[in-house]
């Protein structure tokens, strides 16, 4: 769907620029070709942009001016709605701020864009320290050791999504099986949240009163992400 | 002797240490730092170094402490990675510029984030997890 934004909004000056943070360029391919996406396709396999833009969980949306200055910071949202009966987030206002913003009708962001960007502390980076070490030695067979040091690189950043869902597939475990749910189980049960959705575009019920959506099981999900494969 | 894979955000070196045994000893330049007056530089950025520590190899940890920069070290299977400092994550993303950066798209051909400078850039990060 990011293509039908690329498409609409290309003429206006906007690059649409998607980034897979995965294990190779095949993970992702089959959903882009299937997607028929014009748009750069990225794939960032050593969790580089990650480190760079301190990404700790997918999606998150970036907004960048001409000039190559960040103008709202992480968000995170769908660009359709086609599962939002699941993930609860609805794609009316994000898009429509991005489409104001685009067509300099409005700000990208109503607040104080560098005070309102989270950054990684020393233990954050410690962790993406112990994730490359994991990387490294998973891609050298040394699945043992590997396992240690994903398993470290999680305790170090409880918080950081990126690793140690991003890491499952990498260590063999079902990135959507009982094990990440456990995860998240037990992230919000210390009151935590998954996500964290900048307020100003943030879903609300008068979203889906405009704009209904149509309900999706988690089979017809399960039957949708397979077909991709 | 074994060799060390040291990986150095990103880069990946393959490094004789300088001391036998499982530690970690190297000399700084084989990850592009040089002693200088000022201390050890690379690129335009300089850490003062206390003058007690000595020119050449030094353990890597040491390294670490003095570039306050994390590193993760195994020293069964002879591989460590530094990761980059906090502070200088920190201060460039609230600098406001977006940090460059140059990856493959899925048909393996290299983009840099600067080629679209001069667009209003939409950066989605997404996963197959």
């Amino acid at each position: 769907m990011w293509q039908a934004i690329h498409e609409e909004l290309a003429p206006e000056g906007l690059a649409v620029i998607t980034v897979a943070i995965d294990r190779s360029l095949d993970d992702p391919r089959p959903y882009v070709d299937s997607a028929g996406a014009t748009h750069p396709s990225l794939v960032d396999t050593e969790h580089r942009v990650a480190d760079l833009y301190n990404l700790v969980n997918v999606p998150t949306v970036l907004w960048i001016d001409e000039t190559g200055r960040i103008v709202r910071p992480q968000d995170v949202h769908y660009v359709s709605n086609e599962l939002a009966s699941i993930t609860k987030f609805h794609n009316r206002k994000p898009l429509a701020a991005l489409r104001a913003w685009v067509r300099g009708k409005a700000p990208a962001y109503p607040g104080d864009v560098a005070a309102d960007t989270k950054v990684a502390d020393d233990t954050h980076q410690e962790a993406r320290a112990a994730f490359a070490v994991a990387w490294w030695l998973s891609q050298h067979g040394r699945d043992d050791a590997a396992e240690r040091w994903f398993v470290r690189a999680g305790e170090l950043a409880p918080h950081d999504f990126t690793i140690r869902r991003g890491s499952m597939p990498i260590r063999g475990i079902d990135a959507a099986g009982p094990a990440f749910f456990e995860m998240v189980g037990d992230w919000a049960a210390k009151g935590n949240a998954y996500y964290l959705p900048l307020p100003d575009t943030a879903t609300t019920a008068d979203d889906y009163e405009v704009e209904p959506i149509d309900e999706m099981s988690l089979e017809a999900l399960r039957r949708k992400i397979d077909s991709e494969r | 002797m074994t060799t060390w894979t040291v990986i150095d955000e990103q880069r990946v070196h393959t490094i004789d240490p300088s001391a036998p045994g499982d530690m970690l000893v190297l000399d700084p330049s084989l990850l592009g730092w040089e002693r200088k007056p000022e201390g050890l530089c690379r690129d335009e950025v300089c850490v003062p170094v206390p003058t007690d520590v000595p020119t050449g190899p030094i353990d890597a940890a040491l390294l670490a402490r003095l570039l306050q920069r994390p590193l993760a070290i195994d020293n069964n299977e002879h591989v460590a990675a530094f990761a980059a400092s906090a502070v200088e994550r920190a201060a460039t993303l609230r600098s406001g510029m977006a940090p460059d950066f140059e990856l493959p798209d899925v048909h393996g051909v290299l983009h840099r984030l600067s080629d679209f400078r001069g667009k209003k850039v939409v950066l989605y990060a997404y996963a197959s997890w």
